[in-house]
C-alpha cells in the first residue's frame, strides 16, 4: 500500500486568457520509506503538483479529475475530495512541505523556536508547554542546529539555518510524507550538500516517505530511490534512479541527461535542446515534446502518447522510446 | 605588443564600509576583493569561481569600471587603465563588456530589441540608421533569435527568459569587444535553455576570438566554458590553474572541499563528504592569517602564526595560497 498514490491528476488555473493546464494527467506513487525525485524545469507543474496534493493552491486553481489517495496508516482517503476543514488534519501531521526559498518562508518577527511550537501546538493541542519545548529542542538537534539558537529571530540566522529551520518544522508532527520543493537551491554548494545529506540522513532514520522535487538532475540522483521527469504538465517517464540514468527512453529525459556538464569523468560536448517549453495556455496538440523533439513524426504532433509501461516499473510516454544517446562526443585536450 | 596580457589584474582590492554599529567608533571594512591578481590572455577564458559573497562579481564589476577598486591596477593592453585618456577610456568601454546575470533586470523594460541592441551603437555614434538596424539583425542572429525582423519591435517583458539573455548577449556583443565579463549569465536559465546559451557564448568567443572572465559558482559550468578556473574564497584568490589541473590535481583545500559538493548526475557514484568547518563568514576586518583558517580541515600552527599564503606555482602556471599544500611550512 503506498502512502500516496495520486492517479490521473488534472488541475488548471483559470486565467483572463483561458485555462493554464499545469498538472494535466499525472499518475504516480510514493511508497513507504521511498523518496520519488520529481524533475522538471520552471513552470513544467511540478510546484504545481506539490500544492495540489497539499491542497495549498490559488482562488483560480480548478481540480478538473484525478484522485490524490493518502494513507495516514490507518486508512486512505482521496485527498481532493476533502473539504478544507477536513483537509487540516493531513496537513503537517500527514503530509508536510518544505518550501522553496526557507528566506522567506519563516516569519520575521517571531523567533524560530515559536514557530515551530506552534505549527504543533495546533496539531497537538493537548501537549504541554515543557514537553513541546523539549520537541523543538529534540528537532533541532537532529537536523543539525544549536537548541540554544531556539530564542533567536530568522534575521540571526544564515540561509542555511533557515533552511534546517524550515526542515525542523516540517518534522515537528512526524509527517508519514514530507514534500521537499527545490528545499536547496538558493544556497552555495557547500551549504546545499549539507542540507541534503542532513535531509537524507533522516529521512532514512525516520524511514519516511518523500517528494523531493528540484530542476537538477545530479541532486535526484543523489537522493532519489525513484524519478519522475516532468514536461509541461506531464509526467514523460518515470521508472526506479538506476534505470532513468542507465536506461532513459524518453527523448526529453535523454536531452536533459545530456544537458548538464559535470565535474567527474571525461568533458563531454553537451547537447542543447532546442526551442522553448510550450505555453500551457496553448499547449500544442498531440505531445507537448513534439515541436523540440529529433524523432518526432505527424503521430506526434496529432495524437497524445499514452504513458505506458515498457517493463516492470518503468513508464514512458513516447511513440518512439528512444536508446540512451551515448554517442556524446568527448572534448580531448588537443582540441582545445 | 609582444606578449602582454589583453587584461592583466594586479593586487586588486575592493573594500567597502560596513554597516557599523551605532555609536560604535571602530570603522568596519568588507574587504570585498583583497591583493587579486590574474591575467587573462587573447582569446582566452578565465572562469572566476567562488561561493556568494566570495568577491567574484566585484572583481568582474571594477574591471567594467562599474566599481572603482580601492587600490590595484587594471592593465589593459599592457597600459593601466587609471591612467587612461578620455579617448583611451572610450574605446575601453566598447572594448571590454558585461552580461549581468539577471535577464529580467539588466533589459529596460521601456526598450524595444532594437533599441536595446543599438543603444551601443547611438551612445558611440556608429553608423546611419540603416547600418544599426542592419547591425542589429545580424547580431540578433547571431544569437540565434530569428526570424530577427519578428522581434525588433518586441519588448522585453514579450520575451522568455532565455531569449532575454540571448539578448542582453547581443547588445554586449553589438561593438565586437575583445573583452566580455560575463557575470553567471545562465544560473537564471532553465537547464534545456542553459545548455544552448553556453554553446552559443562558445561560439561566439570561437568567431569573434574573444576573452572571457566567465564568474560562476557552479565548478561544472567553469569546467565546460573555460580554459583556467581561479577559485576565490573571502575575497582571495586561493588556487588558479589550467580548469583540468582545478579538477583533477587540486591542491587548496578549499577547491578541494567545492569539488566533492557538486553533486554527480550518476546514482552510481557515492561522493565522499566534503572536508569543511563551520560556515562562510564575511570579510570584514578580517585578521592578517589564511582566510580560510577557521574552516580548514588541514591547518596547523604555523597557519595560525603567519599572514595569508602567498601564491606558489607547484605545476606550470597552477597556483596555489595554502602553506600545507604547498610544503612551505
Amino acid at each position: 500500500m503506498p502512502v500516496l498514490s495520486v492517479k490521473n491528476l488534472v488541475m488548471h488555473y483559470r486565467t483572463k486568457e483561458g485555462y493554464v493546464r499545469a498538472v494535466d494527467g499525472v499518475s504516480f506513487d510514493v511508497g513507504t520509506g521511498e523518496v520519488l525525485g520529481i524533475v522538471g524545469e520552471s513552470g513544467c507543474g511540478k510546484t504545481s503538483i506539490s500544492m495540489a496534493i497539499l491542497r495549498l493552491l490559488p482562488e483560480n486553481a480548478e481540480f478538473r479529475g484525478g484522485q490524490v489517495f493518502f494513507n495516514d496508516g490507518n486508512e486512505t482517503v482521496d485527498l481532493v475530495g476533502l473539504a478544507d476543514s477536513a483537509m487540516q488534519k493531513y496537513r503537517w501531521k500527514g503530509i508536510s512541505m518544505i518550501f522553496q526559498s526557507a528566506m522567506n518562508s519563516l516569519n520575521p518577527v517571531y523567533r524560530i523556536g515559536d514557530q515551530i511550537l506552534e505549527a504543533m501546538k495546533r496539531h497537538y493541542p493537548e501537549i504541554s508547554r515543557e514537553a513541546a519545548r523539549k520537541r523543538v529542542e529534540e528537532l533541532f538537534r537532529l537536523v543539525g542546529l544549536d537548541p540554544k539558537r531556539v530564542k533567536q529571530y530568522p534575521h540571526q540566522y544564515s540561509g542555511g539555518m533557515k533552511q534546517r529551520a524550515v526542515i525542523a518544522m516540517a518534522l515537528a508532527c512526524d509527517p508519514r510524507l514530507v514534500i521537499a520543493d527545490e528545499p536547496t537551491t538558493a544556497l552555495d554548494v557547500i551549504v546545499q550538500d549539507r542540507i541534503m545529506r542532513e535531509l537524507k540522513r533522516i529521512q532514512r532514520d525516520l524511514d519516511m516517505s518523500m517528494i523531493y522535487i528540484s530542476h537538477d538532475i545530479a541532486v535526484i540522483a543523489e537522493v532519489s530511490d525513484s524519478v519522475a521527469i516532468m514536461y509541461a504538465g506531464k509526467l514523460v517517464e518515470l521508472a526506479d534512479t538506476a534505470t532513468i540514468f542507465d536506461r532513459p527512453k524518453h527523448p526529453y529525459t535523454n536531452g536533459l541527461m545530456n544537458a548538464f556538464p559535470s565535474v567527474v569523468g571525461k568533458k563531454r560536448r553537451l547537447c542543447t535542446i532546442p526551442g522553448e517549453p510550450p505555453d500551457l495556455l496553448n499547449p500544442p496538440s498531440g505531445c507537448r515534446f513534439a515541436t523540440r523533439c529529433s524523432y518526432a513524426d505527424d503521430q506526434c504532433k496529432k495524437a497524445d502518447p499514452e504513458f505506458r509501461a515498457l517493463e516492470e516499473g518503468h513508464y514512458v510516454a513516447c511513440f518512439y522510446p528512444v536508446e540512451r544517446e551515448k554517442s556524446l562526443e568527448e572534448i580531448t585536450e588537443s582540441g582545445e | 605588443m609582444g606578449n602582454k596580457p589583453l587584461m592583466a589584474v594586479r593586487s586588486l582590492r575592493k573594500h567597502f564600509d560596513a554597516e557599523s554599529k551605532l555609536f560604535s567608533k571602530a570603522k568596519l571594512l568588507v574587504h570585498a576583493v583583497d591583493e587579486v591578481s590574474f591575467d587573462v590572455e587573447e582569446g582566452d577564458s578565465l572562469g572566476l569561481v567562488g561561493e556568494s559573497g566570495c568577491g567574484k562579481t566585484t572583481t568582474g564589476r571594477v574591471i567594467v569600471q562599474l566599481e572603482k577598486p580601492t587600490s590595484g591596477d587594471i592593465l589593459f593592453r599592457g597600459k593601466n587603465i587609471a591612467e587612461f585618456s578620455k579617448s583611451e577610456q572610450t574605446n575601453y568601454h566598447r572594448e571590454v563588456q558585461m552580461v549581468f546575470q539577471d535577464p529580467y533586470e539588466s533589459l529596460n523594460p521601456r526598450m524595444t530589441v532594437f533599441e536595446i541592441i543599438t543603444e551601443p551603437l547611438n551612445i558611440n555614434g556608429i553608423g546611419t540608421r540603416r547600418q544599426r538596424v542592419e547591425r542589429a539583425r545580424v547580431f540578433l542572429h547571431q544569437v540565434g533569435i530569428s526570424p530577427a525582423e519578428t522581434f525588433l519591435s518586441r519588448y522585453p517583458h514579450e520575451l522568455s527568459g532565455g531569449q532575454r539573455q540571448r539578448i542582453a548577449i547581443a547588445r554586449a556583443l553589438v561593438l565586437e569587444p575583445v573583452f566580455l565579463v560575463a557575470d553567471e549569465p545562465t544560473s537564471m536559465l532553465d537547464v534545456s535553455v542553459r545548455t544552448g546559451v553556453m554553446e552559443l557564448m562558445l561560439k561566439l568567443q570561437e568567431e569573434y576570438k574573444m576573452s572571457y572572465l566567465y564568474i560562476t559558482h557552479d565548478l561544472a559550468v567553469a569546467r565546460y566554458m573555460c580554459h583556467r578556473i581561479a577559485v576565490m574564497y573571502l575575497g582571495k584568490i586561493v588556487e588558479a590553474g589550467e580548469t583540468e589541473d582545478i579538477l583533477l590535481d587540486a591542491q587548496h583545500p578549499y577547491t578541494r572541499a567545492l569539488l566533492s559538493a557538486v553533486s554527480v548526475p550518476d546514482p552510481r557514484i557515492r561522493r565522499s563528504q566534503p572536508r569543511i568547518k563551520g560556515g562562510i563568514s564575511k570579510p570584514i576586518n578580517p585578521p592578517p592569517e589564511c582566510r580560510f583558517l577557521e574552516r580548514c580541515p588541514v591547518a596547523t600552527d604555523y597557519c595560525r602564526q603567519n599572514p595569508h599564503p602567498p601564491p606558489v606555482e607547484i605545476n606550470e602556471g597552477h597556483l596555489v595560497s595554502c602553506y600545507e599544500a604547498t610544503g612551505g611550512v
